[in-house]
């Protein structure tokens, strides 16, 4: 099988360091909506300087480098044995290579393995098979601030008075928003997941968030409540870094799963500005990235 | 802009006030989750007894923290092979979860900055009052333009603790953040929390 640990090497370099291209103009645009000499304003000044800086240096966007979160879809005939030994050496290389800070602490111990590396969950890789003859690698880096102001919530809730509908989803995601404050990086994109059990729920709201931006939901529902959650959670004024401003969310991804008769979940997986996600497509013997 | 140099002083501390833009320069040492609960317990609570490490450890980061600048980071750091240390990408993490230990810890050691992201709650706005402190907020996310601002690593402590969880000693210059919680009770994450709220109430209510 073909060793393609150089270039998921170049694939964590790209995650780590240089800003997906939907994002960046999306911050730009968000830039257009605060009032200039605002805190908002130079923080997102600021924000998009970094972003060129770290590019053009090639040094981490954010020193919270996350939890690598692979998805491989692979033809048939790959061994994902043999491709998670190469992701985990490209991780290990790009740790060495200050590209990833080194993240990964056991949790009973607390001692860092100073490599990214540590039991079966670190990185996280998911495999998918596909009928398709192209191997594709999704990256995505989620730093700690932002996993920490995920949620999820169990409908209905009768705080929030949330039924099991899509007015009750549209609540708890607003609720969530407001306890995120600026503790997660704002301005923040939400991946949400209606439905599944748990685990699979918050899964699936993470995966929603490998589309881009720009992409419109094929639920017109759903790309209506997206539109509408990414609007009024504007209206909270939390702004940039929780400054006070017009631009707390830059866009809403919803996804949807099925469910058992007792349960409700909506998860929100709150990621921050510094969203940071690569496609590798391995095309006839060559990497192409997006 | 104010520009200051570090360590601090009453009279800068209390002329500075919330959503005043400060620069930054001289020496500060970056502490985060480890590092306070380490610093409660050992020498503050003192529920663990302190070794001869702890202790040269105190005696060399106690005269740091007197006035001094404690920075919520755990950076991405080079040269550990080589131990040429140089910060590559340093911004700030978020500093609610030291809410439970850093008012203690500006009393204890009269640190008067507290940098991060995020801002803190009552605890500390009660210490910025007391010691008298600040809480500054610096650009989370912006990594690379802040650890270009770090022109020095001085000295590390608690490596064992891991690169993100040490205490740096770093020397910085033009360092850029926001006074968001000050040494008069004000507190912008407040301010905000509380307008949200509102409104957030008025969305709830409708259909």
């Amino acid at each position: 099988m073909l060793d393609l640990t150089t270039p998921i090497l170049e694939l964590i370099r790209l995650a780590a360091t240089d800003l997906p291209p939907d994002v960046e103009a999306a911050l730009r645009q968000a830039l257009q909506h605060e009032a200039p000499g605002s805190a908002a304003y130079g923080a997102l000044e600021t924000i998009l300087s970094n972003v060129e800086l770290a590019r053009q240096v090639s040094t981490p966007i954010c020193q919270d480098t996350g939890t690598p979160l692979f998805y491989v879809h692979h033809p048939e005939g790959w061994s994902t044995r043999r491709l998670r030994e190469q992701i985990e050496k490209a991780v290990v290389e790009a740790t060495r290579r200050s590209f990833l800070r080194p993240n990964s602490v056991h949790s009973i111990s607390g001692k860092n393995t100073g490599n990214n590396l540590g039991d079966h969950h670190f990185p996280t890789i998911h495999f998918t098979e596909i009928e398709d003859e192209t191997l594709t690698i999704d990256l995505m880096l989620k730093g700690g601030g932002c996993e920490n102001v995920g949620a999820q919530y169990s409908l209905p809730d009768a705080h929030l008075a949330a039924g099991r509908d899509l007015p009750g989803v549209r609540k708890v995601v607003l609720d969530a928003v407001h306890k995120a404050q600026g503790y997660g990086c704002a301005p923040g994109i939400l991946g949400v997941a209606i439905g599944g059990d748990r685990g699979s729920s918050f899964s699936a709201s993470k995966e929603v968030l490998l589309q881009k931006l720009t992409d419109t939901n094929p639920n017109a529902q759903l790309a209506s409540l997206e539109t509408r959650l990414t609007s009024e959670a504007n209206q909270l004024g939390i702004g940039p870094m929780g400054f006070g401003g017009q631009t707390t969310v830059l866009g809403t991804k919803i996804t949807n799963l099925h469910r058992l008769p007792a349960s409700f979940f909506v998860s929100v997986s709150y990621m921050c500005w510094a969203y940071r996600r690569w496609r590798m497509t391995w095309i006839d013997g060559e990497a192409y990235y997006d | 802009m104010n520009s200051i140099q570090l360590p601090l002083n009453e009279n800068t501390v209390l002329s500075l006030k919330v959503g005043d833009p400060v620069s930054l320069s001289g020496i500060m040492v970056t502490g985060r989750d480890a590092v306070h609960k380490w610093l409660v317990e050992t020498f503050i609570k003192q529920t663990r007894p302190a070794n001869n490490d702890d202790l040269a450890i105190y005696a060399a980061i106690q005269p740091l923290l007197v006035g001094g600048v404690i920075y919520h980071c755990g950076p991405v750091v080079s040269g550990m092979e080589t131990r040429d240390y140089r910060f590559v990408a340093a911004g700030p993490t978020t500093s609610s979860r030291e809410e439970p230990y850093q008012g203690d810890v500006m009393k204890h050691f009269k640190v008067m900055g507290v940098i991060g992201k995020g801002g803190m709650g009552p605890q500390t706005l009660a210490a910025c009052q007391e010691v008298p402190g600040l809480y500054l907020h610096a650009i989370g996310g912006a990594a690379t333009i802040i650890a270009q601002t770090v022109t020095r690593v001085l000295d590390v402590y608690k490596l064992d603790f891991g690169v993100p969880e040490a205490m740096w000693v770093i020397e910085v210059s033009d360092f850029p953040a926001v006074v968001t919680m000050d040494a008069h009770s004000d507190s912008l994450h407040t301010v905000i929390e509380n307008k949200s709220k509102a409104v957030l109430e008025k969305l709830l209510a409708l259909p």
